[in-house]
């Protein structure tokens, strides 16, 4: 009577066990397929310009044919639009690492300073400024720095809207980036390390450079490339602060907007974005690559030592 | 002697000052510029001072439709994208469902693609859908739908990343023992797991009402330049083809924008946990 109990019990519990698992596999299943879903939604203009960049309509959307057309007048520099394309992501390119250097540099500096200062209501001022650009809307900080131009124009000296002006812009919706991204790796860092090295004879400027600012790397590196990536998709900045003499200077986001303006994608574009899609994904693949291989062999480290 | 040391230390902070050239840049170029929209704002073309361009701002009519228009656009774009992107972000965050950081990466990928090339793209793809399937095209005739759906696919990733974030730091033994304390799953999102984000999903609000105010271009792409957002009235009022004079009507809308933006602050100064949010250092 006893032994019959238990072993319903028993049978109770395996079945609800297998009922949980069954019910996980379905979540996963589940899971996988939203996220999967809703990935292949954001991809899918991606992939729909790749395709449409083999065949020769002038319209995305509309397909006569196979060819690779477009890749080849894309690198014919004779061709008209091929040349602005060019030259566009030059400029765009140009105006990214000058903005995110500076941007970083400054922005580094900024970080540091503000941890190390010693009243609060200085650190709170700081704090505040960094947060301006981020909170603020992208085209009241571009043209606030027309205005700030043009009321020194007025009444002091003239500035026209030149590369500087334009590289200013970009460090402005950039910098807090910077600042927001070192912060954290400071507050990481080992304070005592800094005392230690100048207690042994180190100069200030020596502990801040051997001490300090490689133990933040990973914190300036990130900024660095958050810099990039905010500059490469900006437009709005740029319309309102780019060079206004001899001819449009034109990014990407520009170049693109006023293209189609009138007409659809141009087709040179279309093989642009394509290829620019294809080397993003090398890049993440390899970078991902040597994450996990890096990761491993910190791991088979690891276990040598415990051996 | 080693007093005077550190009495010299005391007065010159070496570290503290290398923040000065940071200060210089922001007092020039962030703040400056704010305070010359305010001074703007509150004078006419010739520098007197006057409440004309307010008036002038407030009695049109269809500045209070695009303010309206905004920020519905705004708020349905927020909300979807919130409502995408938390399971989203749950399920990346998981160990049970994914174990590598790769499946982020790819959700970020396409912010590395310009975004003007993706919203045209999503254009295209999105109207030949319409055009095949039911014969009309959605950027034509529905442009607020196109436009939201824009706003969605361009700030989804930035409604990710915030939210990935915060749930990498949730204590995922709270939410089992919820679980063996007899919570039903419902119970358990709701009184565990969204009390332990919610300044992620601030955060991810934050990143996504301020940008889909102000991103005027995805409003032209997606509705043909037919519908406005407040973008696009500060852009035109401050365009080369106006004379100088309607910097100050600019910067009205300027500030009504700013207005918002400091309400939507307040709201996430109230709602979030205010300390949470200055410990992570801001947004990302």
């Amino acid at each position: 009577m006893e032994n019959n109990a238990m072993l319903i019990n028993q049978e109770a519990t395996n079945l609800a066990l297998r009922r949980k698992a069954r019910k996980a596999k379905i979540g996963k299943i589940a899971a996988n397929a939203f996220i999967y879903f809703v990935l292949l939604l954001m991809y899918l203009p991606i992939i729909y310009i790749t395709i449409f960049s083999f065949t020769d309509s002038p319209i995305a959307g509309k397909w006569v044919g196979f060819s690779f057309n477009n890749y080849a007048e894309l690198f014919d520099l004779d061709v008209y639009e091929s040349s602005m394309i060019w030259t566009a992501a030059r400029n765009t390119a140009l105006v990214a690492v000058t903005a995110a250097a500076i941007s970083t540099i400054l922005g580094t500096l900024g970080a540091i300073g503000i941890y190390y200062l010693r009243r609060r209501w200085k650190k709170n001022v700081l704090d505040f400024m960094t947060q301006i650009p981020v909170v603020n809307a992208e085209v009241v900080t571009a043209i606030a720095l027309v205005a700030l131009y043009e009321f020194i124009s007025r009444f002091l000296f003239t500035i026209p809207l030149s590369f500087v002006t334009l590289v200013i812009g970009h460090v402005v919706i950039s910098i807090p980036y910077v600042v927001l991204s070192v912060g954290p790796k400071l507050e990481q860092m080992d304070s005592s390390l800094y005392e230690a090295a100048m207690d042994l004879g180190a100069t200030q400027t020596q502990a801040l450079w051997k001490v300090v600012i490689p133990d933040i790397l990973p914190g300036i590196l990130s900024g660095f490339l958050l810099s990039i990536t905010l500059s490469l998709d900006d437009y709005v900045v740029t319309v309102f602060n780019r060079p206004k003499n001899n001819g449009t200077f034109h990014t990407i986001s520009t170049y693109v907007d006023s293209v189609t303006k009138r007409s659809a994608l141009p087709t040179q574009l279309r093989a642009f974005t394509a290829i620019l899609f294809v080397v993003i994904l090398i890049v993440m693949i390899v970078m991902n690559v040597k994450s996990h291989r890096n990761s491993r062999e910190n791991l088979k480290k690891e276990k040598k030592k415990n051996d | 002697m080693e007093a005077v040391v550190r009495r010299r230390q005391r007065r010159f902070n070496f570290r503290g000052s290398l923040c000065i050239p940071y200060f210089v840049f922001m007092a020039l170029f962030v703040v400056a510029p704010l305070a010359i929209i305010v001074y703007y704002a509150f004078t006419d073309q010739n520098g007197l001072i006057s409440l004309e361009s307010w008036k002038t701002v407030f009695t049109t009519a269809k500045n209070w439709q695009v303010i309206g228009q905004t920020v519905i656009i705004s708020t349905i774009s927020t909300i979807l994208c919130i409502l995408i992107a938390y399971p989203i972000a749950y399920i990346l965050s998981n160990k049970k469902f994914n174990k590598n950081k790769v499946l982020v990466y790819i959700f970020l990928l396409p912010m590395w693609i310009n975004f003007v090339i993706r919203t045209i793209g999503l254009k295209a793809l999105i109207n030949g859908a319409t055009t095949f399937l039911f014969h009309f095209e959605l950027t034509a005739d529905y442009p607020l739908v196109a436009i939201v759906l824009g706003m969605v696919y361009d700030y989804l990733p930035f409604a990710i990343l915030p939210l990935y974030n915060q749930m990498l730091k949730m204590d995922k033994n709270q939410i089992e023992a919820a679980a063996d304390l007899g919570a039903n799953p419902v119970q358990v999102f709701f009184k565990n797991i969204i009390p332990m984000t919610i300044p992620g999903i601030v955060s991810a609000c934050m990143m996504t009402f301020m940008p889909t105010m102000s991103s005027y271009v995805i409003a032209n792409k997606m509705s043909e330049n037919t519908t406005s957002i407040i973008g696009n009235l500060v852009a035109y009022w401050f365009s080369e083809s106006i004379s100088p004079v309607s910097f100050n009507v600019g910067s009205v809308i300027s500030l009504v924008m700013l207005m918002i933006i400091g309400i939507t602050l307040l709201l996430e100064k109230t709602i979030g946990n205010k300390e949470e949010n200055q410990k992570k250092g801001g947004i990302w």
